[in-house]
């Protein structure tokens, strides 16, 4: 096919150069300094039981709270899309807000709030809800700032829903549950796993806001990327970033198998 | 089963789609909306559906109101413009899918989607999903998945109006021996006049929301109501005179017109069709108009001729034979004289009248 636009070699040399120096480089570098390590070292380091409790609450909390983001995501998207309502442009402005905000101060409003004497805490902890320094706290925070990814996935598709579907399915005899749980939602499955995936990447690398809502106690509410900061803090360089080698080895492994989700949810497009 | 449309009347906003339609549907029958876009064809038959509610006015199938019932109750099959196949589901499920939402089971289900996929002749493409399908191909997934739930009546918007010209003609001709096999009361929207009447037993001509003229084919074609049908039912050459005397005068056309005997002169129009007008080198007494041939085009069935009156500096257009051509051995600049075999008159406030001449 003979494409209209010139500048196939300059864009590329500089998409490459942009990766090189922004991603390639960094992660070289990461490698480079646990390469100077043994294996029996390398693996002192990453696999320690507070290692291993503080990967798993990274993966637990993140995929927790993607998967109730991407609920949320379609419940939002289709209050946007499909009422009207008095402030919804301001609504719809709200969702992005988790992009803009530093995630510290959401973590630090979080904390406050939830804490024994906050606004809500006070109400919450006597019915032993603890939503402040503890595990539900970090996947709280991580929903808070996941969901704007997957409403703005949803959003769109839903956007360009035809309407003559829904009304196929209706003539059809489907009731408006059916409709929904056969024609919409099946529609909304591969837009909904782009955002879960999204959100999924932003919560296993999320520092800011976490290390204020949870009291990052060892076994307890102590994710991966604070476990780093801890060994760097403890000048033990090539710990922290056998970990992180660890944590970006076994994200990419995710985000590789979601993507394949991805594209198999799509098969039926042509 | 028959459907009864009365004095539906149907606003969206300030644009009044519909003004007091009323529609008969026969037992079995095959019945054309026609009309420009903009006259009430779709909402008429959405109306009919029960996918848009009416503001007044009545729906019933035999003798039952079903005004107030919704398109699911309706039992309806209603075909798309843009098919609205269900993406994620391959031709089977789609087929299928009346079905399971009213949870038949598995082996009536699959008995019934294999028998209207042998009906719509996509046997070997059941697997397939939408994307992967022909534009024809998808109107007969759809046209198939609205018979599945064996629906009273089918109704049909521009079925044909996405496809290309040979895919059409073949879809068209396909429909009408569907028709004549399973003999299901049918409704089908179109724009295409040619459409309307090849395939349809009868048909309705819609403009502003009002039915111009209903009739069969020929009974439309032949007798137009009004200037509007004669005009949306395909080329017509249209010269503004005045009827006096029995008489329509339009520069040096003459044609009888004893419905106004009148001595006062009225304006009026001459309608006369392309294949009604006739070619040739010498004047032939009064009613025949000095043209000059502008262009040929002998690639269809007859031989277009447009040429311009000198008198009214119009274009004209005219249909001849491929023998009368030859004969004539017409050239561009060559002054000829035109003249009707047969013309349609209407005076404004006026029954029309046909005149041999």
């Amino acid at each position: 096919m003979m494409r209209v636009l010139p500048g196939f070699r300059s864009s590329l040399t500089l998409a490459l150069m942009y990766l090189t120096a922004m991603v390639v480089v960094p992660l070289v570098a990461c490698v480079a300094t646990v390469s100077s390590l043994t294996f029996q070292e390398f693996w002192a380091a990453v696999w320690t039981p507070r290692a291993r409790s503080a990967y798993a609450l990274t993966f637990g909390a993140s995929f927790a709270s993607a998967a109730i983001t991407s609920g949320l995501g379609i419940l939002l998207a289709w209050v946007l899309v499909r009422y009207e309502f008095p402030f919804k442009r301001v609504l719809d402005a709200l969702v992005d807000l988790p992009f803009a905000l530093p995630t510290a101060v959401a973590g630090l409003v979080y904390s406050s709030l939830y804490v024994e004497n906050g606004w809500l805490g006070r109400f919450l902890v006597p019915l032993d809800i603890h939503l402040a320094y503890s595990r539900s706290a970090i996947v709280l925070v991580l929903v808070f700032i996941g969901l704007p990814f997957s409403v703005r996935t949803v959003q769109p598709v839903l956007e360009s829903f035809d309407v003559e579907t829904e009304e196929a399915a209706h003539s059809l005899g489907a009731t408006r549950w059916q409709t929904f749980w056969r024609v919409i939602l099946p529609a909304l499955i591969p837009a909904t796993i782009t955002g879960f995936a999204l959100s999924l990447a932003r919560g296993l690398g999320e520092y800011g806001s976490v290390v204020f809502v949870s009291n990052n106690r060892p076994f307890e509410t102590e994710i991966a990327p604070q476990l780093i900061v801890q060994r760097l803090q403890e000048f033990h360089y090539r710990e922290a970033a056998s970990i992180a080698v660890v944590l970006l080895a076994a994200s990419f492994t995710l985000l590789l198998v979601i993507n394949l989700l991805e594209r198999w949810s799509k098969r039926y497009e042509a | 089963m028959s459907i009864s449309v009365r004095n539906l009347s149907k606003r969206f906003g300030n644009f009044l789609a519909l003004d007091d339609v009323s529609v008969e549907v026969g037992e079995g029958e095959l019945l054309a909306l026609l009309g420009p876009s903009g006259s009430g064809k779709t909402t008429l038959l959405r109306v009919i559906a029960g996918l848009e509610s009416a503001d007044s006015g009545s729906v019933l199938y035999d003798d039952r109101d079903m005004t107030r019932r919704s398109a699911r109750e309706r039992n309806v099959g209603f075909c798309f413009q843009h098919y609205a196949l269900f993406r994620h589901m391959n031709v089977f499920e789609n087929i299928a899918f009346g079905l399971r939402v009213r949870k038949h089971k598995g082996q009536v289900v699959n008995d019934r989607v294999n028998e209207l996929l042998r009906l719509v002749r996509l046997e070997n493409l059941a697997k397939r999903y939408p994307a992967q399908l022909s534009g024809g191909q998808r109107q007969r997934v759809a046209l198939a998945r609205a018979l599945a739930i064996q629906p009273r009546v089918l109704l049909l918007d521009e079925p044909f109006g996405a496809l290309d010209a040979k895919v059409r003609q073949e879809l068209r001709q396909w429909l009408r021996r569907l028709h004549d096999e399973i003999h299901m009361t049918s409704v089908f929207v179109t724009h295409d006049q040619e459409e309307a009447f090849e395939v349809a037993d009868r048909v309705v001509v819609m403009n502003q929301g009002k039915i111009e003229q209903a009739g069969t084919p020929a009974d439309v074609f032949e007798r137009p109501a009004n200037p509007f049908v004669m005009d949306f039912l395909g080329n017509v050459n249209v010269f503004h005179g005045r009827v006096q005397n029995g008489k329509a005068h339009a520069g040096g056309l003459e044609v009888d017109y004893p419905a106004y005997s009148a001595d006062v002169s009225r304006p009026a129009t001459v309608y006369v069709r392309p294949h009604e007008l006739e070619i040739d080198e010498v004047p032939l007494g009064r009613t025949s108009l000095e043209a000059q041939v502008v262009r040929t085009n002998p690639t269809g069935s007859a031989v277009k001729v447009a040429l311009v009156a000198v008198e009214f500096g119009i274009e004209l257009q005219v249909e001849l034979s491929f023998q009368r051509y030859a004969e004539l051995r017409l050239a561009t600049g060559d002054t000829v004289y035109v003249s009707p075999r047969k013309a349609t008159v209407f005076v404004p406030e006026g029954a029309a009248l046909d005149y041999a001449i």
